[in-house]
């Protein structure tokens, strides 16, 4: 069926599609996201194209690369329906046993099986994975199970069945009505409500509104918008159809990083798809509502993730945000009233329409709703992207799915909410994670970025580290925040170099309260945050720097020194074929030794030795 | 200026051309596409063609070179056949990062943003790649390498040396 032009002719296509549907061929999910591809999923994937040619079951299997499956830390993976076998780190030469034993045979390959790093026992299906087991995937679910681009699959998975009803079923305020009782809150940082937003904008008389779909993504270490843009970006379509019919809109941007550039081709393509279904376009189905999507690529500016910079880079300019009010639902892209959500936030709306307020209302706390997808990163076991339940614990998260602290070490804090974000400590790792809590102990949700920090990770390191960076991407249109960072980052530079007194301690929290205050937007607003939470919760580090001139967790430069322990080294010569300097000398099976005039500091050595002889101090 | 007037009588004005008409009438809100257009056409945005730019569509200069400069995805300057990138980002700040950009900036001879004399290379750190869960990661020309190590570095670096002049 070609282009459809009433909601009777995607009723017919659909139930066309289902019939087609064969669900008794096995069917290969090999995952495609980018974590995937980097640990080699392309060469996986021509391997199984090669072997079912070779093997003739060309008719008896089907081979989806589908987006992201979550675990990229164990990539490539790859999924056996109908039994859900799940093989991680799959190579090219394991792909004809696959097809041999598992799809053909039924049955399990032992040795290409999961491990659990916690109770040393072999997995078999995807199920039962702890990384999946602690996970309620709603966004995600067809993430891994679909291919990104094709419509017909998408819609074989109840795709865009949510925009045909709300076409055929509901007026634009029930659509409203609809998504205020979800109680969903926005997944881009702030958590404003998405119905009360919509309702702003669909209440502003205009002859023009817009609709802006925010895929800048520009927290460093979360990557759950690509994710969803790269493995289902009929989802966010669908989304922004529903947005557009209730706020009424005509037109719709997806503004994403250019640094995705899967993301982009998917999205591209995915809109052709919709637009060549008619979908998209003039007189959908006939409904007269008429929509059209425009991509735009940011051009690398963290600040353009901000709505009114983002607006005004979309208009041509420097991503400089202006003041609020007026807020883009009233005065946004050319002077129009302009709706802004981010990405998930534009995910999760089809499962909304399809399931209903109230059951969505169901899953999350009190005043979080919903599941909310983090990116879970840096000194824990299993890394990926988590989708869980609002009112999860961090314990949870990072034990459970995470499987712990990376080499069993101490965990010391977790950073949530990026730039303005913060560090939550040991003490909290039992409290419910929800917008609020999280604010209550400092950080804030932002958009889901997790880095779990361990013993060797420095909180102070950690807040310069945050300040360098907000500092680097002000836009330098306010002075608190242009010059104010600047400060802070030189009273923080000053303390890891050992070079500050006690009393840079209440500079600092002076100067945090100026910006906040000060600061014209969210991003200099929010910039003291990391500096304010490890101040909180980890003021000992602090005074250690300063008044002993120490960094236990051995990572600011100026503070330490390396040598090597003569008892241990075996002088197998790792470490100086990796010092980057060619500070460190000695003859094979003697112990090697470092010359501290030559050395940075950089701690390569300590990362390769395997014989932990390597000192800090 | 001489190193320009070069570079100049070199650049070839009809792809300009070719972008500018794909957009038929020029609207300064595309102007950013437009020089992304450019760059991908010219590998960098060449001050001569930003001049051809804003004559023949009356941008001023100033909004075109105002914007090229705020946006991290634009450079004025060409940059080398391989364009090797290190993730600075939280995830691989905690794993290492910065010894990362230090083995790579010992294995290249330059330091970041800088491109080396022979225009084999150029050097970058960016702010996350986005495949954090890979952490610390490096990208040469578009391809990732995840879980990088000092080592793994060398022998990406080595092979990409010694494929000079080929291809
Ligand atoms: C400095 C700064 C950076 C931001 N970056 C992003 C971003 O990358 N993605 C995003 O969706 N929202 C980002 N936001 C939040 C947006 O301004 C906006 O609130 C959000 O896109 C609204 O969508 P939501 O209601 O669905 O959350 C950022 C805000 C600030 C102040
Ligand atoms: S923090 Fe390095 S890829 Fe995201």
């Amino acid at each position: 069926m070609d282009r459809l032009s009433s909601t009777s002719d995607f009723h017919a296509w659909h139930k066309q599609l289902m019939a087609e549907l064969d669900n008794n061929i096995p069917l290969v999910m090999l995952c495609g996201g980018i974590g995937c591809k980097a640990m080699g999923s392309e060469d996986v994937h021509r391997a199984f194209v090669q072997a079912i040619d070779k093997l003739g079951l060309g008719d008896k299997v089907q081979l989806k690369l589908t987006g992201c499956h979550g675990f990229c830390e164990k990539g490539p993976v790859v999924v056996v329906l109908p039994d859900k076998f799940f093989y991680p780190g799959v190579k090219p030469e394991n792909v004809e046993d696959i097809l041999q034993q598992t799809v053909i045979g039924g049955k399990p390959i032992e040795d290409l099986q999961y491990i659990d790093p916690a109770s040393g026992n072999k997995i078999t299906y995807e199920q039962d994975v702890p990384f999946y087991a602690g996970q309620q995937r709603n966004v995600f679910r067809n993430n891994g199970k679909i291919d990104p681009v094709e419509i017909a699959d998408y819609v074989q998975h109840e795709g865009y069945s949510a925009f045909v009803k709300v076409l055929q079923a509901h007026s634009p305020e029930e659509v409203v009505k609809i998504v205020t009782d979800s109680g969903l809150r926005g997944r881009g940082g702030g958590g404003f409500p998405t119905g009360l937003k919509w309702n702003f904008c669909r209440q502003t008389p205009s002859d023009q509104k817009y609709l802006i779909c925010n895929a800048d993504e520009g927290d460093p270490g979360a990557f759950m918008d690509r994710s969803i843009l790269e493995g289902t970006p009929h989802a966010v379509l669908e989304g922004m159809l529903i947005a557009g019919y209730a706020i009424g809109a005509e037109c719709g941007f997806i503004y994403v990083r250019t640094e995705y550039p899967l993301a982009v081709s998917n999205t591209k393509a995915a809109l052709e798809c919709v637009r060549q279904k008619g979908l998209l376009g003039e007189n959908i189905l006939g409904s007269g509502f008429s929509f059209e999507i425009e991509i735009r690529e940011g051009a690398g500016a963290f600040v353009c993730g901000e709505e009114t910079a983002l607006i005004a880079s979309i208009e041509g300019h420097r991503g400089m945000p202006k003041p609020r009010p007026p807020f883009p639902a009233v005065k946004g892209y050319m002077g129009k009233p302009t709706n802004i959500n981010n990405v998930e936030t534009f995910a999760n709306i089809p499962l909304i329409m399809l399931k209903g307020s109230e059951w969505y209302n169901a899953i999350g706390t009190e005043k979080s709703k919903g599941t909310k997808i983090f990116a879970l990163a840096g000194k824990v076991k299993n890394t990926g992207l988590v989708e869980v339940p609002m009112g999860i614990t961090l314990r949870e998260i990072i034990y459970d799915i995470g499987g712990g602290i990376l080499d069993d070490r101490e965990f010391k804090a977790a950073q949530l909410g990026g730039p303005s974000g913060g560090c939550i400590p040991a003490e909290h790792l039992d409290s419910e994670i929800d917008y609020d809590n999280v604010q209550q102990i400092g950080a804030i949700m932002g958009s889901g970025g997790l880095i779990v920090m361990d013993e060797d990770t420095c909180m102070v390191d950690v807040a310069r580290y945050f300040l360098e960076f907000v500092q680097s991407e002000s836009c330098g249109k306010c002075t608190p925040c242009r010059v104010g960072t600047k400060k802070m980052l030189q009273i923080l530079q000053d303390i890891c170099g050992g070079r500050a007194e006690l009393k840079a301690l209440d500079q600092l929290d002076q100067l945090a309260g100026n910006i906040k205050k000060g600061a014209l937007c969210g991003l200099g607003q929010t910039a003291p945050n990391p500096v304010m939470s490890t101040l909180r919760h980890f003021h000992k580090e602090y005074t250690e720097h300063i008044e002993e001139r120490k960094c236990s967790a051995g990572v600011c430069r100026e503070l330490i020194g390396y040598s090597i322990d003569a008892v241990k080294c075996v002088g197998c010569g790792a470490c100086l074929k990796a010092c980057p300097s060619g500070a460190i000398t000695g003859e094979r099976k003697e112990p090697h030794v470092i010359d501290k005039v030559v050395c940075t500091k950089c701690g390569i050595c300590n990362s390769v030795c395997k014989f932990d002889a390597v000192d800090v101090r | 200026m001489s190193k320009d007037s070069v570079k100049d009588s070199a650049v070839d004005m009809e792809l300009l051309g070719e972008i500018l008409s794909a957009f038929g009438q020029v609207d300064s809100n595309d102007l950013i596409p437009i020089l992304q257009k450019i760059q991908d056409s010219y590998g960098y945005l060449p001050r001569i063609v930003l001049m051809e730019f804003s004559k023949r569509t009356a941008i001023p200069a100033s909004r075109i070179y105002g914007v090229a400069t705020f946006y991290e995805q634009f450079h004025l300057e060409p940059h080398g056949r391989h364009t090797v990138r290190c993730c600075r980002g939280t995830a691989c700040h905690v794993k290492g990062a910065v010894g990362i950009a230090e083995a790579i900036e010992k294995s290249l001879g330059i330091k970041d943003g800088e491109t080396s004399k022979d225009m084999q290379f150029t050097f970058e750190t960016v702010a996350c790649l986005g495949t954090c869960a890979l952490a610390p990661v490096m990208m040469v020309n578009g391809t990732y390498h995840g879980k990088m190590t000092p080592n793994h570095i060398q022998t990406i670096i080595e092979s990409l040396k010694s494929s000079q002049g080929e291809g």
